[in-house]
């Protein structure tokens, strides 16, 4: 996959990950085309968070390489990173809201840090971020007022609104009733076809995974099992992959 | 035992180079940091507005226990009018600084610790860096400069609230001549005595800051590393503050000696 490299919008190669003596990366190749929907699944512990942190420049990789938009990443300073990361969002599991913050402040965040101090352009753009997501008319809530998927909007609308690039979602669904979920997979479509973003969702959600995918990425144990299309990998007889896809954990009453 | 003593230098190491790699961000961002009003402040309100109670309170039920005590003891050596200096220079010299920074490193220390602590295991440390911001410019040195405004005037309230309550103690329920306790404190404090508090009020705020702020980025393990992280910002600040304030005093009495 190395070979993609100068059309990727984001890339790793060899990318390995130790802690202690736990290897939780072990020499990851990957790379998503400008545009494109990779959804990466695997079971929990199995690395895909953690890969995901690798690709932002959020944790440094023990091995290997990663490149957003051709520029590579790992030898990079923290400071010179941070206008590499303005063109990747990232929305996290927890969503990670300042919680000192309203909705409207939490959403208006990166342009105020982008410099912009005109109210009413600031305004502007986060009434149409907040529309882009639903969630108009909740400006003044804090996030402790809000429910677990009333924040993933939020979360994605202050993504959104500085127009990244690429969009990186860690579990958009997790923890979400069904109905919800499905609406969060409406969303990430929504964003991917209206800014012609570049996607990649972590999840173990297959819903989600059907919903959003152009590609899938099956992590195991730190290394990449199965990368493909989703109807692939739904036509797999891999025992692992038909256990992770049916739920079965082998384990008996 | 020789393992333990190789992981208790090796944490020691790694404590110090964490320090230092803390010092040169704030250094880096300090010098290009572009004022949020709002943000500084909000910070100034935080930190010194809000401990004006704690701070006056300190400074005057010190301020009175001195002038009682200094008394009860000058009082049999018929010394009573001298007692206006000794609260006088004791205020500035020492327990107003270095009370004001116990205090605050109590206060704003723990909160800062605790608040900066509480983003990093809710993975907000880590939004705020996929935003494109550095940790450091938007909370440790907005936090550092609003300290270093508001530290050293919460000195001067401390030190010139333990004064008036002393005198207080002293003249009004001690009987000490008012004109002769005034005399003799004018005598013996001069512009050197502030100088030295304001210095020393303004590097125990650095400190404070400092030490709170490296423990709340360094806190991990959920509510129990933020509940530590907080702990070791007061012990450690409050620690900090009696190491240096021995070295300051040694030095500090080299460029503003005692009258």
């Amino acid at each position: 996959m190395a070979q993609d490299l100068p059309h990727s919008m984001l890339a790793v190669q060899g990318l390995i990950k130790q802690i202690g003596d736990q290897k939780i990366l072990r020499g990851i190749d990957l790379s998503v085309a400008a545009g494109e929907t990779l959804v990466i699944i695997g079971r929990s512990g199995s690395g895909k968070s953690v890969l995901l942190k690798h690709l932002i420049g959020l944790m440094l990789p023990t091995s290997g390489q990663v490149w957003i938009e051709d520029q590579q990443i790992v030898s990079l300073t923290e400071r010179q990173l941070l206008p590499i990361r303005k063109t990747v969002g990232m929305m996290f599991q927890g969503c990670a809201l300042f919680d000192a913050m309203t909705v409207e402040e939490n959403v208006a965040f990166p342009l105020h840090e982008a410099g912009e101090r005109d109210p009413e352009v600031i305004r502007t753009k986060v009434a149409e971020a907040l529309d882009v997501v639903d969630l108009t008319g909740h400006e003044q809530k804090l996030p402790v007022n809000l429910s677990g998927g009333m924040k993933k909007r939020v979360a994605l609308a202050r993504v959104v609104i500085t127009r990244p690039h690429c969009v990186l979602y860690d579990e958009p669904t997790a923890g979400l009733d069904p109905v919800v979920s499905d609406s969060i997979n409406h969303l990430i479509r929504r964003l991917q076809k209206r800014f012609g973003v570049t996607s990649i969702v972590v999840t173990h959600d297959m819903k989600c995974a059907e919903h959003v995918a152009d590609k899938v990425a099956f992590i195991h144990e730190g290394a990449i099992y199965f990368y493909g299309a989703f109807a692939d990998l739904i036509c797999s007889q891999d025992p692992l992959i038909q256990d992770f896809i049916q739920g079965r954990s082998g384990d008996t009453d | 035992m020789n393992h333990l003593v190789k992981r208790r230098v090796n944490y020691v190491l790694s404590e110090l180079g964490q320090i230092a790699f803390l010092a040169k961000d704030i250094l880096l961002s300090i010098f290009t940091f572009k004022v949020v009003w709002r943000d500084l402040l909000y910070q100034i309100y935080s930190i010194g507005v809000k401990s004006q109670s704690v701070v006056i309170i300190t400074g005057a039920f010190t301020g009175m226990v001195l002038g009682a005590q200094t008394y009860f003891q000058f009082h049999r050596l018929s010394m009573d009018t001298a007692v206006g200096a000794v609260v006088a220079v004791s205020m500035f010299r020492e327990l107003g600084p270095v009370l004001t920074g116990l205090m605050v490193a109590g206060r704003v220390g723990a909160s800062m610790s605790a608040e900066i602590g509480t983003m990093k295991v809710t993975e907000q440390l880590d939004a705020l860096r996929a935003l494109g911001v550095h940790p450091v410019d938007y909370l440790v040195v907005p936090r550092m400069i609003a300290m270093m405004i508001s530290m050293p005037i919460l000195v001067v309230e401390c030190v010139g609230i333990g004064i008036v309550t002393g005198m207080f103690v002293a003249v009004h329920l001690l009987g000490v001549s008012q004109v002769w306790y005034v005399n003799y404190m004018l005598k013996f404090t001069a512009l050197r005595d502030l100088e030295m508090a304001l210095t020393k009020g303004f590097v125990f705020g650095v400190l404070i800051v400092f030490v709170a702020c490296n423990e709340g980025l360094k806190s991990q393990e959920g509510a129990v590393g933020v509940g530590r992280a907080t702990t070791e910002a007061v012990v450690i600040g409050s620690l900090a503050i009696l190491i240096v304030n021995f070295f300051l005093t040694m030095v500090l009495n080299i460029f503003f000696p005692a009258g």
